[in-house]
């Protein structure tokens, strides 16, 4: 099952790669982490998606709280959340793919006469869905973000 | 107060010294020149020269263990930096707390593979509790001041200090003052245990019939000795302690059962698996206790009191986690008990222990293997523990390296106190025991220190010999030579049908009498029974000199008793031919 873990860390080198080295260490998957300075640029934000099921997310997330960088973790997916990720793609320019896009909620941030640059925000599901409306042949390169989620409640991961 | 200009290497050895550090174990190098300097123009800490990295940390690993200070290493950058991770990997998995300074190579160098650069920051990372990098000197003191927190705190480990070598530079100097306290604010160890878990615990303790107290090194790290003591004796619970664990409860006290595991007594593992209740403290389930997981102990109801909430339904699920110190956590329980004490008698357990006396008269071991004489002549193991433990009246600090002559003296010698037994249990590091014996005898000068060891273990620290007459310490090696690696040999007479790959050396060994005498101790070999309680009592009585006490052995004698594999902790060989399931 997917997970989504949040976690504030200091905002100092080497703490992203005690967070990166522990998966690797203790045997995790990491499918995807998104990772930037809070609005107290002491701290970093990360959000990672993780496989396992509650008691190895339980164990990761202590895991985490061990390392000495880390200054709170919650597990996101144990509530309802709000989970997005931004989503940057290149495509070939052609007839009918503007439309295509504006009807997709896709933004077109440049454009030339050979190709279309576009923003698309929206959970997961809703990025691989309009991934999917598009055809190979018109995709000519994808920038994921990865997701990043709050919780939906009055819940705070702050410090 | 005068306001004090120091130079980053002197605010190093100020700091270590506002610390309490009397004793730093260590090898220099280029890039910690400036960092040795200040130590040679200070008095107050002492310097103790290895011939190997990996020894110095063990050393100073060997020191904390025995008196419960950290240890604190000094190496240079690169191979110095490589030769102290065996060192360091050993202290954490065993929660030692140990300070490992090294030095680095200057900060505009650092990523530029110049001459003996390694990132030691990350080639140590998953093996340390925490690391710093210095990047000025002005921050050595407020790290210096987190390293010891960190490094003796909560769940102990070792730490990592980096230090450029630019920024140990004697010509800077900055206004030098040490932190009073330290506050981190993501780093909150627990003490005291959750008040309604301790009253779940107390109530599953006071309804068992068939429980078992089974203690790790927690219980030794934190100082919680008089507490398990005091709660077996009010309960009259049988009590176990883990390899890491052994002198956490008497080992010649009567409701002591052994120790439990792969290697464990026979009555200590049927405890585990035929109870009704284990109470866990400070011990962490690991493989070498729980044997299969999904078959551990089905029937009891388990309470787990541990600091490191990590450790806590990692591999066994528990009814009552409880995180907190051991000491503050038993106290709390033995309070809680003594409130509800009303209710207890604990003639209930007359039954359990009936049984267990059974068990532990069936096929516990037998400490009385002096008194029958070998019939093919040769020197049994056990025996050679059995003497050490008689000529020392059983007070000696006892290191081992790792292999059957570490489970030997395990099973054999009875510690009495906590602190007493230095072994590498987590890593099973072979070379551990010399130089933690050093840190030992250099912490305890007056005691008597003994490292049980092997002739493949001591070959891989056997250079320490040579630190040993530097600094005069009479450390009594006790070597078990059976002219194999015995453990992987054992392994592979009952596993790999009796081919024994690569566990013998043919004719290579040294003589060690000799070897001994070149390094200037004295080396006594031993090879007939009659002759090993003599030979033991010179080797004791010997006070201010080292001696080599190389024993010839049984070649063929096994460690027993054995789990089997992918089964439960009933089931275990107890000798060759013999086991306990069909």
């Amino acid at each position: 099952m997917k997970r989504v873990v949040a976690l504030l860390m200091e905002n100092q080198p080497g703490a992203l790669s005690r967070v990166v080295g522990l998966f690797s260490q203790r045997g995790y998957n990491i499918e995807s982490l998104i990772v930037a300075p809070t609005d107290d640029p002491s701290l970093s934000r990360l959000t990672m998606v993780t496989e396992g099921d509650a008691k190895a997310v339980e164990q990761i997330t202590k895991q985490l709280n061990k390392l000495i960088d880390v200054v709170k973790v919650v597990d996101l997916s144990e509530e309802e959340f709000i989970g997005r990720e931004l989503l940057l793609i290149k495509l070939r320019a052609t007839k009918d793919l503007k439309t295509k896009i504006e009807d997709s909620r896709g933004e077109i941030v440049f454009e030339s006469e050979e190709i279309i640059n576009v923003q698309f925000v929206g959970s997961s599901d809703e990025v691989d869905v309009f991934l999917s409306s598009l055809s190979k042949d018109e995709i000519l390169e994808i920038a994921r973000s990865g997701l990043s989620g709050v919780s939906a409640s009055e819940k705070l991961l702050t410090i | 107060m005068a306001i004090e200009k120091l130079s980053g290497a002197d605010a190093l050895m100020r700091s270590l010294k506002e610390e309490g550090v009397e004793l730093i174990f260590g090898y220099p190098g280029g890039a910690s020149l400036h960092i040795y300097d200040a130590l040679f123009n200070q008095e107050d800490i002492e310097h103790i020269l290895v011939r190997h990295e990996q020894g110095a940390v063990h050393a100073a690993d060997g020191y904390a263990r025995a008196c419960g200070k950290p240890g604190v290493v000094f190496v240079t950058s690169g191979p110095g930096a490589t030769n102290a991770i065996t060192g360091l990997a050993t202290a954490y998995m065993d929660s030692i707390p140990v300070v490992v300074i090294s030095g680095q190579v200057k900060s505009h160098l650092i990523g530029t593979d110049s001459f003996q650069e390694t990132d030691m920051i990350g080639v140590s990372r998953p093996i340390v509790k925490h690391s710093f990098l210095a990047q000025r000197a002005e921050d050595i003191p407020e790290i210096v001041k987190k390293a010891f927190h960190i490094a003796t705190t909560g769940r102990p480990g070792p730490v990592v200090i980096d230090i450029p070598k630019d920024v140990s530079e004697p010509s800077y100097t900055f206004d030098f003052s040490y932190p009073e306290e330290v506050d981190i604010r993501s780093y909150k160890p627990v003490e005291e245990g959750h008040s309604g878990q301790i009253r779940r615990a107390a109530k599953l303790i006071l309804k068992s019939e068939k429980p078992v107290i089974y203690t790790g090194g927690g219980v030794i790290q934190d100082e919680a000795s008089e507490e398990l003591t005091q709660l077996a004796k009010m309960l009259n619970f049988p009590v176990t302690n883990t390899l890491m664990g052994l002198g956490a409860y008497p080992g010649t006290d009567e409701q002591f059962i052994g120790m439990l595991g792969m290697h464990g007594t026979y009555q200590a593992n049927m405890v585990m698996h035929e109870c009704d209740l284990i109470l866990a403290v400070g011990a962490r389930f690991d493989d070498r206790i729980t044997n299969e997981p999904k078959k551990f102990s089905l029937n009891s109801k388990k309470i787990h009191i541990d600091i490191d909430p990590a450790s806590l339904s990692k591999i066994i699920d528990v009814d009552v986690p409880i995180v907190g110190s051991a000491k503050t956590c038993l106290s709390q329980l033995i309070k809680e008990l003594e409130r509800r004490s009303s209710d207890y008698d604990s003639s209930k357990l007359d039954p359990w222990w009936k049984q267990i006396n059974e068990w532990r008269d069936k096929h516990g071991l037998n400490h009385s293997m002096l008194d029958t004489p070998p019939k093919n002549g040769k020197i049994l193991p056990q025996q050679v523990i059995q003497s050490l433990y008689k000529e020392s009246k059983g007070k000696a600090y006892v290191t081992s390296d790792v292999g059957q002559h570490q489970m030997f003296a395990a099973q054999y010698y009875h510690f009495d106190s906590p602190r007493q037994w230095i072994n590498s249990g987590g890593l099973g590091t072979m070379g551990f025991g010399l130089p933690a014996a050093m840190g030992v005898q250099l912490a305890f000068p007056d005691a008597d220190v003994a490292c049980v060891t092997g002739e493949g273990s001591i070959q891989m620290c056997i250079q320490e010999l040579s630190t040993c007459l530097q600094y005069g310490l009479p450390i009594k090696i006790i070597n078990l030579n059976n002219s194999a690696l015995g453990m992987v040999k054992q392994w592979q007479d009952m596993q790999y049908g009796g081919r024994h790959s690569q566990s013998t050396y043919g004719e290579s060994l040294p003589d060690f009498v000799k070897l001994s005498e070149s390094y200037g101790h004295v080396g006594i070999k031993v090879e007939d029974f009659n002759d090993l309680e003599g030979a033991m009592k010179e080797c004791l009585s010997m006070k201010d000199r080292l001696v080599f006490l190389d024993v010839v052995i049984d070649e063929e004698e096994h460690v027993y008793p054995m789990l089997e594999a992918g089964m439960e902790m009933s089931a275990m060989w107890l000798d060759k031919d013999k086991k306990t399931w069909e």
